[in-house]
């Protein structure tokens, strides 16, 4: 594919070759392997930052600055970057920012409406394998298409959330009441479209915000838009081809396919801009009811997440919707390079004793973590035994025998645990239940049947094992 | 010319911008120049004072689709027999023959839209509320359970997993898994895959059974893998017309080697391939790539991966957050879980996917719904203004 990664040595001769370890990592050389990689920012070596390595800094900026160009927007606490993506699949590197979610508020909401929906933007939060998924932005529209409202809903939202804004509506002196007062703030503003172009050039310029391009079905308005910008002095755009949730994805899959393949793998500059999605459109669908327009949002942001979004604005405040989107945000997002299994063998969880539950898992890296994680959290004290499935998930092991009584068995008298225990109880997981008899003739340990799903354990061992030994 | 602060021609230009920018204009008297081209640095602060000329009307840019060449075909494979060809279905599918990236519409149309099907188990077992409730009083009857998925949901092939021939659940013969193959082809007249339980000596057993009672059905065998004898394996496959299921793990390398193998054995158009699906949360970011990658080095001409892809979307049930009960503001099981499956096999479909194994009736008719979306003519109609629309919710 396309993607050339850059030679770490290229890097590294424009480093200052200090080994100071400011960065964090023991040297240049680590340092150069880190940036080409992606996992560092040059920003981070403060003598690169120095006035006498200036020409350098700018080189290696150069060298390393990604075809979809990165747009901040946010205020003083809270900041997203957009974009900043060198490649068009994942496995060519990695995707760099995950896809931003915004909800919308509306200038016609009553104050408790805006505070709920505030509120559910800022609450919502879930913690899968450790880390906590959360949404991103408000989007504030105008309905009523009046500066005044307009500016009283902005002020209201920004005095009451630090979450990053987007200011929405086609009409320029809409946007400049809300932008009027918001200080210390930089919204993204949506959009600059064939009509409004000038105006919209104007406010960005002056405020200093970046700003979306939107052009529905229509890729060469929307490249003629953007040189247009670019032109006149914007350079922080964002691009929207227009979200169709239905009739018409197609047309969407499409435009997003072509614009990110022509940034990433032709280098075209006018294609090299993050992409806003507005699965919020799907509300603007003729019949159905609630759910099922909340149902075709949800469908409409997943394709966006798989197919290259920066940005999307959905509408729904339903925890179903959301949720499969915020984990599959986090798979898709997930650096490629990291493994699909971990290290067979045994881990020690919190400070277990010689009356500490044994407990099975397999190597599948996902099963491991979410295992691991949720024992964690149940602050279970154990030794969790790690056996070698192949790195693939426990219930294919055990139908496609990977995870059999003898590898089980092995495992156990490699790890050293009999001598760290007093019992011979091991808890295996209810979906390897049909392996617990030749477990125990493998063995010779009594085997407990845990539950089906690992969330389950911290009850499972409270009330199950405290009573057995 | 170079760039080096030494250079006098350069720190004549310099000073000169700084005296430009002080007086705002300067004049010249009795200077040569003598040098082959000069270059006058413009300093980043003029280039503020200086006036930009600021557009007035909008450029006019094409657009021009990006090129893009792609070598590789992917193979195309029959499934299913009809009455007058060989077998006794009510219609069969033809799946493959992609020469772009799934749903590159802009570039090459689609050449046959995936296949949906529908898992039906050989047994009772535990399966998530949402789905259960559709099949509750079926599923001690496989064929009943095969018939309502075509008849009442649509679905356009059946996988029957014959889970009970494992040794360790209920090791149910060849000859029984063979009857009831038999039965679910009586039942259900679109075409079928019979998979087996998993365990890689039983299965091809079960498999030479199945195959023969299958003869003529052009059945889809799921699957062959590497742990198999795979001699053995494909015998029944290729003597009675069927097609297999080529089974690896999240490996390109042993999905090539399996089929580098396999083809000793079968002709190319009787094999597709499973390079492992995970749902959602439970692994989603190795099943979506690898059958990502496999697809792209397919058409970038790797002979050894152009087979059409097969992906188990039910999977997706494996995450917990797709059947748990959970805090209700995660919203209903009965919704969270179908949205689940349609997502993570939109998704598939987007790596290239071209069969899709589910278990839900709502995510199998929505999944159909996208994919006629997606292969739809490309021209959205006009979307109105939703920055000022008033939206319901």
């Amino acid at each position: 594919m396309p993607w050339k990664a850059i030679s770490p040595i290229k890097v590294y001769g424009l480093l200052p070759k200090t080994n100071c370890k400011e960065c964090g990592v023991e040297n240049c050389m680590a340092f150069a392997v880190g940036l080409v990689n992606m996992e560092t920012r040059l920003e981070k070596c403060p003598p690169l930052l120095e006035e006498k390595y200036r020409k350098n800094y700018l080189e290696l900026k150069k060298m390393l600055s990604p075809p979809v160009k990165e747009v901040e927007f946010g205020n003083s606490s809270r900041k997203i970057t957009l974009g900043g993506e060198f490649v068009m699949y994942r496995h060519e590197l990695t995707y760099v920012n995950p896809t931003k979610i915004a909800l919308d508020v509306d200038d016609e909401m009553g104050e408790a409406e805006l505070m709920k929906r505030i509120k559910f933007v800022e609450g919502l939060s879930y913690n899968y394998i450790g880390a906590e998924l959360k949404l991103d932005a408000l989007a504030i529209r105008s309905v009523s298409n009046d500066p005044l409202k307009f500016k009283k809903a902005v002020k209201f939202v920004a005095d009451n959330t630090d979450l990053p804004l987007i200011l929405c509506s086609l009409n320029p002196r809409v946007l400049e009441a809300g932008l009027s007062t918001l200080e210390g703030n930089r919204p993204l503003l949506y959009a600059a479209t064939k009509e409004n172009w000038k105006g919209m050039a104007e406010l960005s310029s002056t405020y200093k915000c970046p700003l979306a391009v939107f052009s529905p079905n229509d890729l060469g308005g929307l490249m003629s838009l953007t040189k247009t910008l670019l032109d006149y002095g914007v350079s922080d755009l964002v691009l929207d081809p227009g979200t169709f949730a239905g009739e018409g994805l197609s047309s969407t899959s499409n435009a997003v396919t072509m614009i990110r393949w022509k940034a990433c793998n032709d280098g075209d500059k006018l294609s090299g801009f993050p992409l806003i999605g507005t699965p919020i459109t799907a509300w603007l669908r003729a019949g159905g009811n609630g759910q099922s327009k909340a149902w075709y949002e949800a469908i409409t942001a997943a394709m966006l997440i798989d197919k290259y979004a920066d940005m999307l604005i959905m509408h729904s405040l339903e925890g179903w919707t959301l949720l499969p989107n915020i984990i599959l945000r986090f798979n898709i997002y997930t650096d490629p390079r990291k493994p699909v299994s971990v290290k067979p063998g045994l881990r020690v969880i919190g400070n277990p004793g010689e009356t500490s539950p044994v407990m099975l898992t397999s190597n599948f890296a996902l099963t491991y973590y979410l295992v691991s994680g949720d024992i964690e959290a149940g602050k279970v004290d154990c030794y969790l035994l790690v056996a070698d499935s192949d790195g693939i998930s426990l219930e294919s092991a055990v139908a496609g025998r990977k995870l059999t009584a003898k590898s089980v068995a092995e495992a156990l008298k490699e790890s050293g645990v009999e001598g760290m225990v007093k019992h011979r109880t091991l808890v295996i997981p209810g979906k390897a239940a049909r392996l617990s008899g030749e477990i125990e003739d493998a063995t010779g340990w009594k085997v407990m049947v845990g539950p089906m799903d690992s969330s389950e354990i911290p009850k499972f061992i409270q009330e199950r094992w405290k009573s057995k030994i | 010319m170079t760039n080096d602060k030494g250079d006098p021609v350069k720190k004549l230009g310099d000073s000169l911008m700084k005296k430009l920018l002080e007086y705002g204009e300067i004049e010249l008297e009795d200077v040569t120049i003598d040098v082959e081209e000069l270059e006058i640095g413009i300093l980043p602060t003029l280039r503020r004072v200086l006036p930009k000329v600021k557009p007035t009307e909008l450029a006019k840019v094409e657009f021009t689709p990006p090129k893009m060449e792609f070598v590789g075909k992917v193979i195309e494979v029959k499934l299913g027999a009809v009455a007058g060809d060989s077998g006794t279905r009510d219609r069969s599918h033809v799946i493959g023959g992609e020469t772009v990236p799934a749903f590159y519409t802009f570039k090459d149309p689609m050449p046959h839209p995936p296949v949906m099907a529908m898992d039906v188990f050989d047994m009772k077992i535990s399966l998530p509320r949402a789905v259960k409730s559709h099949f509750k009083d079926v599923m001690e009857d496989p064929p009943e359970w095969a018939k309502r998925c075509v008849e009442k949901y649509g679905a356009e092939m059946i996988n029957l997993h014959l889970i009970s021939t494992d040794p360790s659940i209920k090791n149910t013969s060849p000859q029984d898994a063979a009857k009831l193959v038999e039965e679910v082809l009586q039942a259900a007249k679109v075409p079928l895959c019979v998979g087996g339980s998993g365990d890689p000596v039983k299965d091809v057993e079960v498999f030479e059974k199945v195959a023969e009672a299958g003869e003529g059905e052009r059945l889809l065998i799921n699957s062959v893998n590497l742990d198999m004898d795979l001699e053995r394996a494909t015998k029944p496959i290729k003597e009675h017309g069927h097609v297999a299921i080529a089974f690896t793990q999240m490996d390109l390398g042993k999905a090539r080697e399996l089929n580098r193998r396999l083809y000793y054995y079968l002709p190319k158009d009787q094999i597709i391939m499973d390079t492992n699906c995970a749902g959602i949360g439970y692994g989603l970011e190795y099943g979506f790539t690898i059958a990502e990658r496999a697809r792209l080095a397919a058409l970038m001409g790797d002979q050894e991966l152009q087979h059409p892809i097969v992906s188990g979307a039910s999977n997706a049930w494996a995450a917990r957050e797709a059947w748990l009960e959970m805090d209700p503001s995660w919203g209903p099981r009965e919704l969270r879980g179908p949205l689940w499956e349609t997502m993570t096999a939109l998704s598939m479909l987007l790596a290239g996917a071209d069969y899709l194994m589910m278990l839900h009736p709502t995510s199998m008719s929505a999944t159909k719904e996208i994919v006629g979306y997606l292969l739809g003519s490309g021209t959205g109609k006009k979307i109105p203004d939703w920055t000022s629309a008033k939206l319901g919710g």
